[in-house]
């Protein structure tokens, strides 16, 4: 598998990425040298094989829950405090409802 | 001071013949003298630093006082820390400074410790040589022109130069291992769970896992002590009971059944470092220690099933940084697509981008099944090597890294040339299970070689006690660099 620099710029589009079209060029050779790294699994057999989808799926058994209870407490002020736009406790981005 | 074991650090203060202030200030000036030219720390806050220094002082007068109390420690600039900035070595969090104490810190600052500074890293802990940290690479403390490994480096390069008596860093792909050989230090990925991963900055979180990096596996074990711990904030943390890991320090090798693959021992791999570590080999069958060839035979398929798996998780775990709640937003935009794409654009390094497109690529719509369920599957197979190896023996050995510390731009420019640097280091976290590196000699250049000592789920104790029998009988890990004498 191989991508052009057209097919980079709808993954880095969906990756919310900008990818200058005077790179684009470059930066696909870069990815396909991993991709071909990574297309060797395709020659594995792996009839019959479950993926593991965690590094303990063999260990644990079931997913630890807690009691459905307020823990936190309103730290609004700190957390927003490293936000690059707030105002009256919301984060402000650019409009998107005309 | 500057070299002494964490054990005879805590009995010095324990006798007053420093304080943590002193002790702490000799670290300080250390890292003044050496920082500027080896760059393995990005924030250090000297007051801030005397002050913890101060408190644990005042605890130990009081009698409250354990093995960590006073003991000056520096942590990799992933862990998020409320009184210093936390940047993962990204332009993205270059003035982000956490609203909370990651669990790590907090059991830390819990035992007493002093909190030494920020080690450098690779940017959000990818890569194998700290180039990729937006605050410069670091420089290995054995040749200044060579990497120290990555991602954990400036870690690894702190304790190696003397910079700090410890240090923690985390491991995805041998991101403790790794630089932890290249720096001739000793460092340890847990059993994956053992350590929480709470306000620990993801990259993998299925592979991503807490360490101690230090001089010895006698202080990785009471830095162990101090780290593990079940953590309900971390959905993958293990509820278990507390251990001591320092218990079988004292255990003998007499029986122990050390595998060694054969992959391991191949082609490809330096002919110096594969001296080293035979000759180690042998040192443990001289004590007792039964070695049988064993074979993992997925072992080359580690490094593709990685860069499918690790990029995938990471393109899911960096969509936080959307310039909307924290970390870098561009200047100019259009709308909030724009903004969106332009400030990861100029927030992420060039490596960190290439890894959230291949993740992106490899999830997108009709190439999820043959990527990514593909590389689960074979993740598998990986894990099922490992399970019948450890039917056959206790502890598997092998070199850390394939070669030595490689020089500052060797393989830059050449991903996949740099990923399979982690060959015999990314099979262990896909898994989930433990690995250690320690010192074992040094190459023709004199650069450090390391060993690698794998083990079974929680079997943690007992590589720490063949670790540390080796360095009983054998002085690798004491040994200084001379560009950083002491």
């Amino acid at each position: 598998m191989s991508l052009t620099p057209e097919q980079l710029q709808r993954i880095a589009l969906l990756a919310r990425i900008d990818v200058a079209p005077a790179e684009a060029q470059a930066v696909a050779e870069r990815l396909n040298q991993v991709l071909g790294l990574i297309d060797q699994l395709q020659s594995v057999d792996t009839q019959g094989i479950e993926p593991m989808a965690h590094a303990l799926d063999t260990q644990l058994t079931h997913q630890r829950l807690r009691p459905d209870e307020v823990t936190e407490t309103d730290r609004r002020d700190d957390y927003q405090q490293g936000a690059p736009a707030v105002e009256q406790g919301l984060y402000l981005v650019p409009k998107v409802i005309e | 001071m500057l070299n002494s074991a964490l054990s005879d650090l805590s009995a010095a203060l324990a006798a007053k013949k420093l304080s943590s202030v002193e002790l702490t200030r000799l670290f300080l000036d250390r890292i003044r003298g050496l920082n500027g030219s080896l760059n393995a720390f990005i924030t250090v806050d000297e007051e801030h630093s005397l002050a913890q220094a101060r408190v644990a002082d005042e605890r130990r007068s009081k009698g409250d006082a354990g093995p960590l109390t006073g003991i000056p420690i520096a942590h990799k600039d992933i862990f998020c820390t409320r009184d210093l900035r936390t940047t993962c070595g990204s332009r993205m969090l270059e003035g982000f400074t956490s609203p909370y104490d990651a669990h790590v810190i907090e059991r830390f600052a819990a035992a007493g410790a002093v909190m030494l500074g920020k080690t450098n890293m690779d940017e959000f802990a990818m890569g194998s040589s700290n180039e990729t940290s937006h605050f410069g690479p670091v420089r290995n403390p054995w040749d200044a022109t060579r990497v120290p490994g990555g991602s954990s480096g400036g870690s690894a390069a702190a304790v190696a130069a003397r910079m700090a008596p410890a240090a923690t860093g985390t491991d995805t792909g041998g991101s403790i291992r790794q630089p932890a050989a290249l720096t001739g230090v000793s460092g340890l990925k847990p059993t994956y769970g053992l350590v929480s991963r709470y306000g620990m900055i993801a990259f993998a979180s299925s592979l991503d896992q807490g360490g101690p990096i230090g001089k010895s596996a006698a202080d990785l074990a009471l830095l162990m002590n101090a780290m593990a711990g079940f953590d309900a904030r971390d959905s993958t943390s293990l509820q278990r009971p507390a251990e001591d890991y320092t218990r079988s320090l004292g255990d003998s090798l007499q029986g122990v059944r050390i595998g060694l693959p054969k992959e391991y021992f191949a082609d490809g791999v330096d002919p110096e470092v594969l001296a080293c570590v035979r000759e180690a080999t042998k040192w443990f069958e001289s004590q007792g220690a039964k070695t049988v060839e064993i074979a993992l035979p997925n072992t080359g398929l580690a490094v593709p099933v990685y860069y499918v798996l690790a990029p995938a998780e990471a393109s899911s775990n960096l969509s936080r940084f959307d310039g909307v709640r924290y970390g870098h937003r561009a200047k100019d935009y259009t709308d909030l697509a724009s903004m969106y794409r332009r400030s990861r654009a100029e927030g992420f390094g060039t490596e960190v981008k290439r890894r959230i497109l291949i993740g992106t690529y490899v999830l997108s719509h009709g190439y999820y099944d043959a990527y990514y369920l593909k590389a689960q599957k074979v993740r598998r197979l990986i894990a099922k090597d490992f399970a019948e190896a450890f039917s056959r023996c206790d502890l598997i050995m092998g070199p850390t890294s394939p070669s030595t510390a490689f020089p500052l731009g060797a393989k830059s420019d050449d991903p996949v040339q740099m990923y399979l640097n982690d060959i015999f280091t990314i099979p262990a976290p896909l898994a989930g299970l433990p690995g250690l590196s320690i010192p074992c000699g040094f190459d023709g250049k004199g650069l450090p070689v390391g060993l690698q000592i794998m083990g079974n789920y929680f079997s943690e104790a007992k590589m720490l006690g063949a670790a540390h029998r080796y360095q009983q009988a054998t002085d690798w890990h004491l040994r200084v660099p001379r560009e950083t004498a002491l």
